[in-house]
C-alpha cells in the first residue's frame, strides 16, 4: 500500500465548546508515527494530549468537533469516514488503553468475557472461543493463572492487574497502533514498570506501534523513539528523545527537565519550579503561550507567536532559540 | 491486512459458574420470604380455577349472607350467595396480571426515557426530564384516577393508567444508572474497541442497571396491585361481576355493619399481597446493597 506514514495528523484543530466559550483543545497539531515505532506525548494537564489521541480515535466528547485538518492512517482519511467505517478502524486497527484501570472495566462482567468482546464484535467469534482466546491474551499480558482469572470479576482484581487485562483486550485483534493514554498514573512505581516492561516487549514482539501520552518524563526517556512536548494545545517541541533530553530547545521542555530531579547531575542544584499558571484557554493571549512562566522571554514573545520551526537536530516553537541562542549556554 | 503474528489461537472451552442465587439467598432472609410468598401467588393465580370450590360467578340466593366456616363456604358467602373463597382465589388471576402489565408499561415507558436522556444528556435530557417531573408532580392515585376516567372506566384502561404512573420512577432510577455509569471509563473503552452506541447500550449498561430495577419492580408490583384495588373500589377498573378484590370490598361496604368479613376477606387478599412484593423489593434492595457485599 502506498503511504509513507503509519498515522499522520495534518494541522488537526479540535474545539471544545463549553459555556464560558470556545477552547482550541488542539490546535493546529500535525505528527506522524510509523509503523512499530513508540511516540510519546508529554503536557501537563489540559496541553491537549488526551484530546489528540481521542481526535485520532473521533470518539471526543459532546462538546468537542475537529474542525480544521485531517487524520490519515495507513492511508485513509480518518476524518472522512463514517462513523460505521470508524468503528471497524476502533479496536481492529488501533486500539486505545485508558488511565483509571478501576473504572475501565465493566463492574457486572467477567473479566475474560470483557476482554474477549473486540473479537465478538470484529472476528465474529463466538463466546465460548472468545473465553477461551482471552485466556491466551491473559498468558501473553502476564496474568497468572489465566483459565482461573477469566472467569473473575474486575473486582477481585488490583489496578496492574486490570491494566493488564484492559492491555490484553487492546491487543486481542493485533492492532497496528496502541494508544496508551496515561497508561501508569494511576498505579504505584513497581507496577508502573511493570506495564511499561510488558508495553515496551509487546511492542518489540508484535511490532504494534505506540503511542504513549503521559505527564512522566522519565517514562518517556525509558520507552520513546520520538517525543512531542504540548503546551496550551500546541507542540512547542518535536523531535528524538535523546536529543530533546539532552538538549531542549523549548523553554518549556526546558523547564520541565529543570523541575525533576536527576540522580546522575554531577553537581546537586535546587529544584526549579515552573512559575505561573497554563493560560485561560479561553482567551488565549497573542505571542508565545508560554512567555508569561518563561524565564528567557524577549519583548517579541509577547506579541508574536513563533512557528514549529528546526531548530538544530529537532523541531522547536520559540524565538529565542530559532534566533540561535543555547538554553543551557 | 495486518502482518503482525496473531496473538490470539485456539484454546479449550472455559465453564461458566452459574450465578449465586444461593448466595443472595442466605445473605438475606427476607428475600427467601419474599420470593416464597409472591411465588405461591403466582401459584393460586394459576390453579385457581382448579382449586376453586364453587364458580365465582355463581349465585346461590339461598345461600347470601353465609358467615366464615359455614359448611361448603369456608369464607362465607356475599350478598348474592357467591362463594367468597373462590372469588378471593379468582381475584388473584385480575390483580397479578394487571400488576405485571402496569410495571411492564412503566418500565418499558421509563427505561426509555431514561436511557435517553441519560445517555444523550444535554437539551434532550433537559425536555424529557421536565415531562417526567410534571407526570411526577401529580399524587400517584389522582393522576392515574384522571387518566382512567379520561380513557374509559374498564381493567385494561387501568392496567394503562398505573404503568404511566410508574413511568417516572422508572425514568428518575435509569437515568441516575446510567449518568453514573457514564463517568466510568470502560464506557469510553467500550467505544474504542468499535462496539456501536446501540451494542454498548443493550450488552453493556443494560446489565448494570438490573440490580436496582429488580428491586424497582418489586416495590412497583406492590404499588399496582394497591393501585387497581383502588381504582377497582371506586368503579374505575374491573367491572362487575368479575371477581375483584377492590370491587369484592366496594360491595361488602354496604354490609359492613353487620356482615363485615364481605370487605376483611378481600382486604387481607390485598394486605398480604402487597406486604409480599414489598417485603421482595425491600430485602432485595438491602441484599443487593454494594456497600453490604464481601
Amino acid at each position: 500500500m502506498a503511504f509513507s506514514h503509519l498515522l499522520e495528523l495534518d494541522n488537526v484543530e479540535t474545539h471544545l465548546r463549553l459555556r464560558e466559550g470556545t477552547i482550541k483543545a488542539v490546535d493546529g497539531v500535525s505528527l506522524t508515527v510509523d509503523a512499530g515505532e513508540t511516540l510519546g506525548i508529554v503536557g501537563e494537564s489540559g496541553s491537549g494530549k488526551s484530546m489528540t489521541a481521542l481526535s485520532i480515535m473521533r470518539l471526543l466528547p459532546r462538546s468537542g468537533r475537529i474542525v480544521g485538518g485531517k487524520v490519515s492512517f495507513k492511508g485513509r482519511v480518518l476524518t472522512d469516514l463514517s462513523e460505521d467505517e470508524m468503528e471497524e478502524i476502533r479496536g481492529t486497527e488501533i486500539a486505545m488503553i485508558f488511565q483509571d484501570p478501576m473504572t475501565s472495566l465493566n463492574p457486572v462482567f467477567r473479566t475474560g468475557w470483557q476482554v474477549g468482546e473486540p473479537l465478538r464484535i470484529h472476528r465474529h467469534m463466538r463466546r465460548r472461543a472468545s473465553i477461551a482466546a482471552a485466556v491466551d491474551l491473559f498468558q501473553k499480558v502476564g496474568i497468572p493463572e489465566p483459565r482461573r482469572r477469566v472467569a473473575q470479576y474486575p473486582h477481585l482484581f488490583s489496578g496492574g492487574m486490570r491494566q493488564r487485562a484492559m492491555i490484553a483486550m487492546g491487543l486481542s485483534t493485533s492492532p497496528s497502533l496502541l494508544i496508551a493514554d496515561e497508561p501508569t498514573t494511576a498505579l504505584d512505581v513497581t507496577i508502573q514498570a511493570q506495564i511499561l516492561d510488558l508495553l515496551q516487549t509487546l511492542n518489540r514482539d508484535y511490532g504494534t506501534a505506540t503511542i504513549l501520552i503521559t505527564h512522566n518524563l522519565g517514562v518517556v526517556a525509558g520507552m520513546c523513539d520520538r517525543v512531542i512536548v504540548m503546551y496550551a494545545g500546541r507542540i512547542v517541541e518535536q523531535g528524538r528523545t535523546d536529543d530533546v533530553f539532552a538538549h531542549p530547545e523549548h523553554p518549556y521542555t526546558w523547564s520541565l527537565l529543570h523541575s525533576i530531579p536527576r540522580l546522575d547531575a554531577e553537581q546537586h542544584q535546587p529544584l526549579r519550579p515552573i512559575e505561573g499558571v497554563p493560560p485561560d484557554m479561553v482567551n488565549l493571549p497573542p505571542g508565545c503561550k508560554f512567555q508569561a512562566r518563561c524565564p528567557f522571554a524577549i519583548a517579541r514573545c509577547a506579541t508574536d507567536e513563533p512557528e514549529l520551526l528546526q531548530v538544530r537536530e529537532q523541531l522547536a516553537r520559540c524565538w529565542v532559540t530559532q534566533a540561535g541562542t543555547r538554553l543551557d549556554g | 491486512m495486518s502482518n503482525a503474528p496473531a496473538i490470539v489461537a485456539a484454546g479449550t472451552p472455559i465453564r461458566r459458574r452459574p450465578f449465586g442465587l444461593l448466595e443472595l439467598a442466605q445473605r438475606n432472609r427476607g428475600v427467601v420470604v419474599g420470593l416464597v410468598f409472591v411465588g405461591a401467588l403466582f401459584l393460586i393465580a394459576l390453579v385457581s380455577p382448579v382449586i376453586s370450590p364453587h364458580d365465582p360467578i355463581a349465585t346461590e340466593p339461598d345461600n347470601a349472607y353465609l358467615p366464615p366456616l359455614s359448611p361448603g363456604h369456608v369464607l362465607g358467602t356475599d350478598e348474592l350467595g357467591r362463594d367468597q373463597i373462590s372469588r378471593v382465589l379468582w381475584g388473584a388471576r385480575v390483580s397479578l396480571p394487571v400488576a405485571l402489565v402496569a410495571v411492564a408499561v412503566g418500565l418499558v415507558g421509563g427505561g426509555v426515557l431514561g436511557m435517553v436522556s441519560g445517555y444523550a444528556g444535554g437539551l434532550t435530557d433537559l425536555l424529557v426530564m421536565r415531562v417526567v417531573d410534571a407526570l411526577l408532580a401529580f399524587p400517584a392515585l389522582i393522576l392515574a384516577i384522571a387518566l382512567v376516567a379520561a380513557l374509559g372506566p374498564n381493567l385494561r384502561n387501568a392496567m394503562i393508567a398505573i404503568g404511566i404512573v410508574a413511568i417516572p420512577v422508572y425514568a428518575r432510577l435509569v437515568r441516575a444508572v446510567v449518568l453514573q455509569l457514564k463517568q466510568m471509563e470502560f464506557v469510553m473503552a467500550t467505544r474504542s474497541l468499535g462496539a456501536s452506541p446501540i451494542r454498548l447500550i443493550v450488552r453493556h449498561l443494560i446489565p448494570n442497571l438490573m440490580n436496582p430495577i429488580l428491586v424497582q419492580i418489586s416495590l412497583s408490583a406492590g404499588f399496582a396491585i394497591l393501585a387497581e384495588a383502588v381504582l377497582s373500589f371506586l368503579g374505575l377498573g374491573a367491572q362487575p361481576p368479575t371477581p375483584d378484590w377492590g370491587q369484592m370490598i366496594t360491595t361488602g361496604r354496604t354490609f359492613l355493619p353487620n356482615d363485615p368479613w364481605l370487605a376483611i376477606v378481600p382486604g387481607i387478599a390485598i394486605s398480604i399481597t402487597v406486604y409480599s412484593f414489598n417485603l421482595l423489593g425491600d430485602s432485595l434492595r438491602d441484599a443487593l446493597d454494594p456497600r453490604l457485599r464481601s
